[in-house]
């Protein structure tokens, strides 16, 4: 892989001299330009802002004020607010929405000195597991632009795997990082519920929704991810406590990595090319010196139904604000406010935000609480403690992302049914809380194969860790798309 | 309580949408599904099991009684549809 | 068999906190249109709350003046449905967690007896904004200001029996709010509203009949107007055969009766469940007992005290504790001058009607404790007479001022030097010698007006006893 490609290889060059934020900037501002119609990765550019960001990375860079990420472009899913560019959360709704204020995510990455890109497209209100609801038009797999870059961060995986950016902000509530990490050939983390603010990113599911980073190795996600996290007054489920210790560098505990123990669960879906993959990248690790055992996940079936009710009743509630009275959207010459709110929001959301609307006020209507939500949450805190069990017994659980490589697309648009059990691995780690990495293992018919390690609560470290060694020994995370080169 | 039929109806009119006539049918059948996979939590036993809210326990903080928020009117209306002398409009409520 | 009514009242108080409940806005009353709405208030998207430590503390302050269980684990909860002034699309509020659990207060009733009313709960939520209708000819004009301000909703058991109980539960609550310096109590802005529960039952019924609500009383005179008019429509109805639909109904003050509201009402699914922006309210039992200890002293533990150590009258000690403001410059007065009794007269009798008359509340009186401290001080050591009192009470009610100064200048202090008085007694001697026969005669209702006769002359100063005195010394009686 081109040195220029990689937050460490971009770093470097910086660092050395051999070439300026400003240049790099430029070059991906082109190549975005040039490539970007095939693929629709962005929504908006941020044009000459960022080129005025990169000019005061690079002062920055020469009186050696830099950090780790100063000078080093990035796009940011269409999630986040930013003041100076809309956010359109892939939606008619906010297609000129502008905030008056930065999400917490996009502040703290500004500060460290990240080049501000542009936003990424993305499936409408992250509901989706293959990015063909954007109002915006779907986004194109790198790998084959027939086939989908997953979702719902499917313009932030495509970015990075067509090189139009060096690392990408996602976000992730039932798989939506790690999906279209997989599907793209890329590593993408979603941290442990709590550890990256969430004020600024436009809720879909509150007690599920988590920021985290897609770059293309592990070594990258770790940067991105250490600038990404930490305690934020504004966000009440923010976690302040000294129970998460998150160091890439200094491994203090470095015996805390070796001989690990990795659990397989057994869940149905197995499919013979994954069972392929997922014997090789065992074989690796064992070969690094951890060992395998069988776990059991009693309740993980139940936790795609759990996740839908659970995700659709808190995202029918978060989506009540979007009535065209104070921002957003608006349906002309409303006659009455009755005639506001309904048109306002029939024609501002797409098919695949409403049903979940419906879902999740069927859910929690009167006569049905008790039955779906309440239920859900039950079954919630069985699937947490599945996975507690587990811990006693291992370090990190193995799986595979997604039943299978990216798939056509329009080929599940109007399966929703199919297109949800996509989620199925993905899925009960957000449920729980839990932090999970999903790193590239293998390709079959040219397409990325993706496999998923989960820990415990706030040993990222470890993630990133094991995911680290595997990528020394291994290149599939180097290979490029014949497109992007 | 598998096939359970939604009263669409209702449930469209307390979220505010209205459903194309076209793709009314195909909503309803989506929605039975979706319903039909749902039931699937139906066979697990949660009988004294406690709901879960919040995937890590933990307690509200309270913040300090302090202002900190300063408002620009200009920032804060920047996106809105219709406002007049700070005001936000709607078409007129008739109680 | 008569007709028995049965009331219970929500009531929602606006409390005193600096910035709103879930954002650091200003949660001052009044300012431009939205100029105190900041994004979390505004539910704009990607927002989050974050709870008010004040808040929090005056709903604890509350439930332990009323003797309530403070619940150490409440939860809040989304509450859905759709209006302009909320922005969301829902309120935060508590649903089946509350803060406050089971308290109660007690009323003087209309029976004449002191009732016991049972609160059921007490909660903390925020308050919505404000439509107007009127200002804009075909729309609404929305302002959010207020959206975010913390309300504690107090929820009463169906104990009350009377509209004037009503207004009286209403009212003593105002006072315990404001005793506890949690709201201002002010009913003209909206810092308080009521929405009353009415069902009635006959006299020997064991149960309640059905309800009706009747929504947003903002005044103690129309909780009691809107209450005894629904109270007769429901007569109406039932003694012509009807029954009683539940509903939300809503007062029109002009025509002195309730309508219903829409129906929509009735229909309204909120759909509550767990906020998942925020997390379980933990109370700790150290935080319920440093609260517990600077609870302030409550209306009737002060009533008492008034009574058992000032020794006044159960009226003027009732009267005097209804308002704290009131209760305070009592005590800074008896403070100065030492004389609870005649504090107190002065307190009711003057400046009561003074303040009652100009339509201000005590703490905007011109004359301030210590002024009248010094007052009463001067009648005590015979400097005023109760008229030359009233004068000065008078002058500086108009103009405040040093009371000492103000007796100098309008050379209102008593005369009392015997030389001085005697040459007047002797002049008024001289000129009534009829009455002053009488007088001798034993006719001694006389001296009263040989008395009035000498402080006519020294233009009220002249210090009454010793008058008295002198004319029976000069006329050997």
């Amino acid at each position: 892989m081109d040195d220029l490609n990689t937050v460490i290889g971009l770093q470097k060059s910086l660092r050395n001299g051999q070439v300026s934020s400003k240049e790099i900037t430029q070059d991906y501002l082109k190549r975005i330009r040039s490539r970007d119609k095939q693929i629709n990765s962005f929504i908006n550019l941020n044009h000459e802002v960022s080129i005025g960001q990169a000019e005061i990375a690079d002062k920055m860079i020469a009186k050696g004020k830099a950090t780790a990420l100063t000078g080093i472009p990035i796009a940011h899913k269409d999630i986040f607010c930013t003041k100076h560019l809309p956010t359109t959360c892939g939606s008619k709704m906010l297609e000129n929405f502008i905030a008056p204020y930065d999400a917490t995510v996009i502040s703290k990455l500004e500060n460290a000195g990240a080049v501000l890109l542009g936003k990424t497209n993305m499936d409408e209100f992250a509901m989706g597991s293959s990015n063909e609801t954007s109002y915006f038009g779907p986004v194109h797999n790198p790998w084959n632009p027939s086939c989908v870059p997953g979702g719902s961060s499917g313009g932030s995986a495509a970015a990075v795997a067509a090189n139009l950016a060096p690392c990408a902000t996602g976000t992730d509530t039932g798989g939506s990082i790690r999906q279209p990490a997989s599907f793209c050939g890329l590593t993408g983390l979603k941290p442990t519920y709590g550890t990256v603010s969430r004020y600024g990113m436009i809720a879909y599911a509150s007690s599920l929704d988590q920021a985290g980073p897609i770059c293309h190795n592990a070594e990258d996600a770790g940067i991105l991810y250490s600038f990404m996290l930490g305690f934020d007054p504004k966000d009440s489920t923010s976690i302040a406590s000294e129970k998460y210790f998150f160091a890439l560098e200094n491994n203090k505990n470095a015996s805390k990595f070796e001989n690990l123990t990795i659990g397989l669960p057994k869940i149905g879906f197995q499919t013979s090319e994954l069972d392929t993959a997922l014997s090789e990248i065992q074989r690796v690790l064992e070969g690094l010196g951890h060992k395998f055992v069988e776990i059991e996940l009693p309740n993980i079936e139940a936790s795609i139904p759990s996740y839908y009710v659970i995700a659709s009743a808190e995202a029918s509630t978060n989506l009540s604000r979007y009535d065209g009275v104070r921002f957003g959207y608006r349906c002309e010459a409303p006659k009455n406010l009755q005639d506001l709110y309904v048109r306002t929001r029939s024609e501002g959301f797409g098919e695949e935000v409403k049903r979940r609307i419906l879902t999740g006020t069927y859910a929690l209507s009167v006569g049905y609480f008790d039955q779906y939500y309440l239920k859900a949450q039950k079954v919630r805190r069985l699937i947490a403690r599945d996975f507690q069990t587990a811990f006693a017994d291992v370090d990190l659980i193995l799986t595979p992302t997604t039943p299978s490589t990216a798939f056509e697309l329009e080929a599940l648009v109007d399966n929703p049914i199919e297109m949800y059990q996509q989620d199925i691995f993905t899925v009960p780690v957000n449920l729980a809380g839990l932090p999970a990495i999903s790193i590239p293992c293998g390709f079959r018919n040219e397409m990325p194969i993706g496999a998923q390690f989960i820990a415990d609560a706030f040993n990222e470290d470890l993630l990133i860790s094991v995911s680290r060694e595997f990528q020394k020994v291994t290149d599939f995370h180097n290979r490029i798309p014949s497109s992007s080169r | 309580m598998t096939g359970m039929k939604i009263d669409l109806n209702h449930i469209s009119a307390l979220s505010l949408l209205s459903l194309d006539p076209a793709s009314y049918e195909k909503i309803e059948k989506d929605l039975s599904e979706i319903l039909l996979l749902v039931d699937k939590m139906n066979t697990i036993d949660t009988q004294h099991v406690e709901p879960m809210t919040h995937p890590h326990d933990g307690f509200q903080r309270l913040r300090d009684d302090v202002v900190l928020e300063e408002v620009d009117l200009h920032e804060t209306q920047k996106s809105a549809p219709k406002t007049d002398q700070g005001y936000y409009l709607v078409p007129k409520v008739i109680e | 068999m008569s007709w028995q009514s049965v009331i219970g009242l929500e009531i929602h108080v606006q409390l005193l906190t600096a910035s709103k409940i879930f954002s650091a806005a200003d949660n001052t009353y009044g300012g431009a249109p939205n100029s105190k709405a900041c994004p979390i208030d505004l539910g704009l998207p990607g927002v989050l709350p974050v709870l008010n430590e004040s808040a929090v503390k005056m709903a604890i302050k509350f439930g332990l003046a009323i003797g309530a269980k403070i619940n150490q684990e409440s939860i809040f909860d989304r509450k859905n449905y759709f209006y302009p002034d909320l922005p969301k699309g829902y309120q935060i509020s508590q649903f089946e967690k509350p803060i406050v659990g089971e308290g109660k207060v007690t009323i003087d009733s209309d029976s004449g007896e002191k009732t016991s009313i049972r609160i059921t709960r007490a909660h903390l939520e925020e308050d919505a904004g404000k439509s107007t209708h009127d200002m804009f000819e075909n729309e609404t004009a929305i302002d959010l200001n207020r959206t975010g301000t913390p309300l504690l909703e107090i929820v009463s058991e169906p104990d009350l029996r009377s509209a004037k109980d009503a207004a009286t539960y209403f009212r003593t609550i105002q006072e315990l709010v404001k005793y506890l310096k949690i709201c201002d109590g002010d009913l003209s802005r909206g810092s308080m509203r009521c929405d009353a529960n009415v069902s009635i039952r006959k006299s020997d019924a064991t149960e309640f009949g059905e309800r009706t609500e009747i929504k947003n009383i903002n005044s103690f005179r129309f909780v009691e107007q809107a209450i005894n008019s629904e109270i007769q429509r429901q007569i109406e109805v039932l003694e012509a055969g009807g029954r009683i639909e539940r509903e939300t109904r809503l007062f029109d003050e002009v025509k002195n009766e309730t309508r219903s509201m829409r129906s929509k009402e009735a229909s309204q699914d909120y759909r509550y469940f767990p906020d998942p922006d925020l997390l379980p309210l933990r109370i700790s039992d150290e935080l319920i007992t440093e609260i517990k200890a600077k609870l302030p002293e409550l209306p009737d533990q002060k009533k008492e005290r008034f009574i058992k150590d000032m020794k006044l009258d159960e009226y003027n000690a009732g009267l005097l504790c209804k308002d704290i403001d009131l209760a305070s410059f009592f005590e800074a007065v008896v403070k100065q001058c030492g004389e609870p009794k005649m504090a107190a007269n002065w307190l009711i009798t003057e400046l009561l009607a003074k303040i009652n008359r100009e339509e201000i509340s005590v703490e905007y009186s011109p004359i301030s404790p210590s002024m009248l401290g010094e007052v009463i001080k001067k009648i005590k050591d015979d400097t005023l007479s109760s008229k030359t009192a009233k004068t000065l009470f008078e002058s500086l009610w108009n103009e405040p001022g040093d009371p000492n100064e103000r007796i100098k200048s309008l050379g209102l202090e008593q005369i009392d030097d015997s030389s001085a008085l005697e040459e007047v007694v002797n002049k008024v001697i001289k000129k009534n010698s009829d009455q002053v026969e009488q007088l001798k005669n034993g006719k001694t209702k006389v001296l009263g007006y040989l008395v009035g006769q000498i402080m006519k002359e020294t233009s009220g100063k002249a210090n009454p006893k010793k008058v008295n005195e002198l004319i029976r010394t000069i006329l050997e009686l």
